[in-house]
């Protein structure tokens, strides 16, 4: 068999250094969660060493009826806050993109504000607002407790979902809408036949986006909710802050498998991630995990 | 062409409306009351009175507090400096990965970040924590290397000091690097993704080397990519709350932690508006600064 040819100037990828440097952060990057996910199948409380494979922990977690009810309640806070996002972001990002009006710059300046402002300063001020302006009603049937959570997560994620929806748009071709007004379709018909279509893509990633966010805030969350109102990452960090427990690696490992399968959903409805990938940096929003 | 409002304005309304409404009342009036209130006093238990005082700021820049302003700026800059140093060779290697390998290698690079942050920082305390795994593997070399040692005769080396490698700096820096490095990463990608392949071409085939020519000819120009890489990274690591939170010890403590306590535990509401103020203007003035010199590069060009 021929030898393959020396690697070209810029083939950067077969230069061993590099490969190295690779391997190396993909470990620092995944060492700790593999690790993570693999513990969670240990039958020992407390030694590291192996000591054969046991399902117990995730029994353990799947009958941790807190645990369980975090988790429900994360999922209902992410699904509601996603809709209401998808709504607002795609009304806004409609109204920069369609007209021209005194205001706009603020408006867009003011949009980008929950995306830089730092999370905690969002989380005090949620605090605040729901302590002084508009106080909760304690004890409200589920899910409608849940409601200054979901104000919450909406106001940070709605601007997210402008942004996406907002550079789809601007690959629109504004002919197809002059002619599909020209040929007799009304204002609503030719929204919901000729851009709804072209805006699909982007409602597709701009609401796993607000979903993902959603599931993953902690710092916004611990200043709304209430002790009755627990989400899976404020249980988590309840749970973390008291010890290092093999339940809590295998109710994780359940939300990775989750993000890992979202994300595979994704990317099957959205296509190549190279393609996608300069926008979300763009989008990236400070989060205190990020 | 936009259309002007004025031409259809049942529908400019009822699409600016709902999003205009919500930004309004559910931010700029919460964020609004915080910022009034930084220029407040504590008046009883929950009374807050609108004095218009500066002491707040003022006290801000008490030496105690003034020390962990700078220290979040320290720790937030080197992890933004770790960051670039470990991305910048990754992004160029998916630059110039073959397409398939891009895509993986991107993937690899985003699932970490779409991971739960709670998690990922739980995944470094069972790593770094006294029984955690790097001290429990440090030990079982260790004590095999006590046994060699012992079978040549030379002595004992004494029992396993464990590393103190969790409730530090050192912890909060590494923990900070982990959960950013993606936020470097792709922005650097989407800037070097954009660049003329000839011109690195050119300079190699005119005989720099692949290190000359990074420096002088791929880095100036990905500097704009570089500089929105840097201002990523650099914002939500300066208010990061959980990190320090659970992978610090008591003197790695960052603004957004002395922030939370002002609300939380010291219920001194004025103060903590204050600090959280300050937070907010020194990432407008990272955001300003980055704007600045990205326009710089744009107009001689």
């Amino acid at each position: 068999m021929a030898k393959r040819p020396a690697p070209g100037p810029l083939e950067y990828l077969r230069r061993w250094p590099l490969q190295l440097w690779l391997v190396g952060v993909g470990i620092f990057l995944y060492a700790p969660l593999v690790a993570l996910m693999v513990f969670s199948f240990n039958d020992s409380r407390r030694n590291i060493v192996w000591q054969g494979f046991t399902l117990k922990y995730y029994e353990k977690a799947l009958n941790n009826a807190s645990l369980i009810e975090a988790f429900v309640n994360s999922l209902t806070i992410a699904a509601v806050s996603t809709f209401l996002s998808l709504i607002l972001g795609a009304l806004a990002a409609l109204a920069l993109w369609r007209f021209r009006f005194p205001g706009k710059t603020g408006f867009d300046g003011a949009l980008a504000l929950p995306i830089v402002a730092p999370e905690i300063c969002l989380g005090v001020a949620m605090l605040v607002f729901f302590a002084k302006v508009l106080p909760w009603p304690q004890g409200l049937p589920w899910p409608m407790n849940l409601g200054a959570i979901i104000i919450a997560h909406v106001s940070f994620s709605f601007p997210f979902v402008a942004v996406v929806v907002r550079a789809r748009m601007a690959s629109f071709n504004r002919e197809l809408e002059e002619a599909a007004r020209d040929l007799g379709a009304s204002e609503w018909r030719t929204l919901k036949d000729v851009i709804l279509p072209h805006m699909t893509p982007s409602l597709v990633a701009g609401g796993f986006l607000a979903f993902t966010l959603s599931l993953d805030d902690f710092v916004i969350t611990f200043f709304t909710s209430g002790p009755d109102t627990v989400t899976f990452p404020v249980k988590v960090y309840s749970m973390v802050r008291f010890s290092v427990t093999p339940e809590v690696n295998a109710a994780s490992t359940i939300l990775i498998v989750l993000t890992v399968v979202l994300t595979a959903i994704a990317l099957k409805v959205q296509g190549d991630p190279a393609s996608t990938a300069g926008g979300h940096a763009a989008l990236d929003r400070p989060k205190d995990r990020p | 062409m936009e259309q002007h409002w004025k031409s259809a304005k049942g529908l400019f309304s009822a699409v600016l409306g709902p999003p205009l409404f919500w930004l309004v009342l559910f931010f700029m009036i919460p964020m609004g009351i915080v910022w009034l209130y930084s220029f407040g006093e504590n008046r009883g238990l929950t009374e807050i009175a609108l004095t218009g005082t500066f002491s707040n700021y003022l006290r801000a820049f008490d030496p105690l507090y003034l020390k962990i302003f700078v220290k979040s700026v320290g720790i937030a800059g080197l992890t933004t400096l770790i960051c670039l140093v470990i991305g910048f060779p990754v992004a160029l290697a998916i630059t110039f990965a073959p397409a398939k390998a891009k895509t993986w290698l991107l993937l690899a690079v985003m699932l970490p970040f779409w991971t739960n942050l709670l998690i990922r920082t739980y995944a470094l305390i069972a790593v770094l924590r006294t029984e955690g795994y790097v001290n429990q593997s440090l030990e079982w070399l260790w004590n095999g290397l006590d046994a060699v040692v012992g079978v040549l005769g030379v002595g004992a080396l004494g029992p396993f000091q464990p590393l103190e490698l969790l409730h530090n700096n050192f912890a909060v820096v590494l923990g900070l690097v982990y959960v950013h490095l993606p936020f470097m990463v792709l922005p650097l990608y989407s800037a070097l993704d954009r660049l003329d392949t000839s011109l690195i071409e050119a300079s190699l085939d005119l005989g720099a080397g692949h290190l000359r020519t990074l420096l002088v000819i791929v880095a100036p120009l990905a500097l704009p990519g570089i500089a929105s890489g840097v201002v990523i990274t650099f914002i939500p690591a300066l208010g990061s709350y959980l990190t320090p939170d659970l992978l610090g010890g008591p003197d790695s403590q960052m603004i957004a932690n002395i922030i939370e306590r002002q609300f939380k535990r010291a219920n001194d509401w004025p103060f903590g508006a204050a600090l959280s103020f300050l937070l907010m203007y020194m990432t407008f003035i990272a955001i300003a600064l980055q704007a600045m010199l990205s326009r710089r590069r744009r107009e001689p060009a």
